[in-house]
């Protein structure tokens, strides 16, 4: 199991087109995927659980990857947090 | 967990015979105050100056008894002991049949920043409520991923992975006339110990739905408010899988299986998913054969008890007609 904790930086926090972006990413990798965010724990291959998590400017997520690829899934998704899912 | 506190006691969204009718009337600098604990105390003993095991952390419930007793308390001037029952970090005081405190009690609350709040409901009705609505607050929660629908009655969580096509499945039984309670994330509550609850984990965004080649969609205005529900019973859990050729699939369904959720048991199945099976159907039987077995008829036991029925009269037959008639 791996697991990193990432934060929202761009202003508009996680709305529908970062979603897209997280979901796409987590479905190239086999491993199991979920966010948390204070004691809500979804799936990251699931677009409507990513949105239901509210996550807003400056949220802290955990990110928890399970599988035969979890390293490179964290990293995956880590990466587009810290590039703000390429916005502003 | 995050905290509960009086603040979220007063806007709790309850209606009708659920309605708490709360109103804040004093000490609205304490309405942060957490409520940790589901349950009330009437406050009668600890008025009277009987502090041991005081249960402090709970709501304090002023009736008519103990309104009437500040009364006398504040007659005959016995205001250190209403500052003794202050120093205590209580939540909150609620007086219920609209009964009004006395100036000092409200005075003394504002001073030790405690929330005084009052309804008009009588206080067996108004503890009942409370309870009832402080046990679903505090009730043990999961969100879990998949899609709740009703289902003829019963209420159906569709799981499985990502892309099995849970949302499809949902989205046919919608077009069929069943009604969605949530798509995704599903926030399951297990109410009074043995009932699990199900309901959009997020109200805004609840009743949509996400299709893939679609995008996302918003089942209240495509199907209409007959099509949804906000929150129902758990009675059901359907697990869509791919169809794995070298797995065993119960045939016969002659055995309960159960999964557990916070600790209840659930009835449970495994659709296995392939090309030519009409999952929603399937949904739909399951839904129904699980109505029988509650209403006392299991199909499956019952026609294997007339197998073997048949095949006992066959043998009491096969004893009287022996090498008789052998043509």
């Amino acid at each position: 199991m791996t697991e990193k904790e990432v934060t929202i930086k761009n202003r508009a926090g996680i709305h529908a087109r970062p979603a897209a972006l997280i979901v796409q990413t987590a479905n190239k990798f086999s491993s199991k995927i979920h966010m948390i965010k204070d004691n809500e724990e979804i799936n990251a291959k699931s677009i409507m659980g990513i949105i239901t998590l509210g996550a807003g400017y400056n949220t802290n997520l955990r990110i928890r990857a399970e599988g035969p690829d979890e390293q490179e899934a964290v990293n995956a998704l880590a990466e587009l947090f810290e590039r703000r899912f390429e916005e502003e | 967990m995050k905290q509960f506190t009086v603040l979220d006691l007063l806007s709790l969204n309850l209606k009708e015979h659920e309605a708490l009718d709360l109103r804040c009337i004093a000490g609205r600098s304490g309405l942060g105050r957490p409520i940790e604990m589901p349950d009330v105390n009437r406050p009668g003993l600890t008025l009277s100056g009987f502090y041991d095991n005081f249960a402090f952390k709970r709501i304090q419930v002023f009736g008519r008894g103990e309104s009437a007793y500040l009364d006398v308390m504040v007659k005959e001037n016995r205001i250190d002991a209403l500052a003794q029952f202050f120093k205590y970090d209580i939540p909150c005081a609620i007086f219920t049949y609209g009964l009004k405190p006395p100036e000092i009690f409200k005075e003394l609350a504002e001073k030790a920043h405690c929330p005084v709040l009052q309804t008009d409901l009588p206080s067996t009705d108004f503890t009942a409520r409370l309870i009832r609505a402080l046990s679903e607050v505090f009730a043990p929660k999961q969100t879990v991923h998949g899609v709740l629908i009703e289902v003829f009655g019963i209420g159906v969580l569709i799981t499985g992975e990502s892309g099995v096509g849970k949302s499809e499945a949902a989205l046919e039984l919608i077009e069929r006339g069943h009604r969605l309670v949530a798509d995704d994330a599903v926030e399951i509550k297990n109410v009074a110990g043995n009932i699990l609850m199900g309901a959009g984990a997020n109200k805004i965004i609840g009743h949509h739905m996400e299709i893939r080649g679609i995008g996302i969609i918003n089942i209240t205005h495509l199907f209409g408010v007959g099509a949804i529900r906000d929150r129902k019973q758990i009675q059901l859990v359907v697990e869509l899988e791919q169809w794995d050729s070298t797995k065993n699939y119960d045939r016969i369904g002659e055995k309960d299986t159960t999964t557990e959720i916070l600790g209840v048991q659930v009835p449970y199945l495994k659709l296995p998913v392939k090309p030519g099976r009409n999952i929603p159907i399937l949904i739909e039987t399951a839904a129904m054969n699980e109505r029988l077995k509650k209403m006392g008829y299991f199909s499956a036991k019952e026609f294997n008890r007339n197998v073997l029925k048949w095949l006992e009269s066959e043998n009491a037959r096969a004893v009287y007609f022996q090498n008789t008639d052998n043509y």
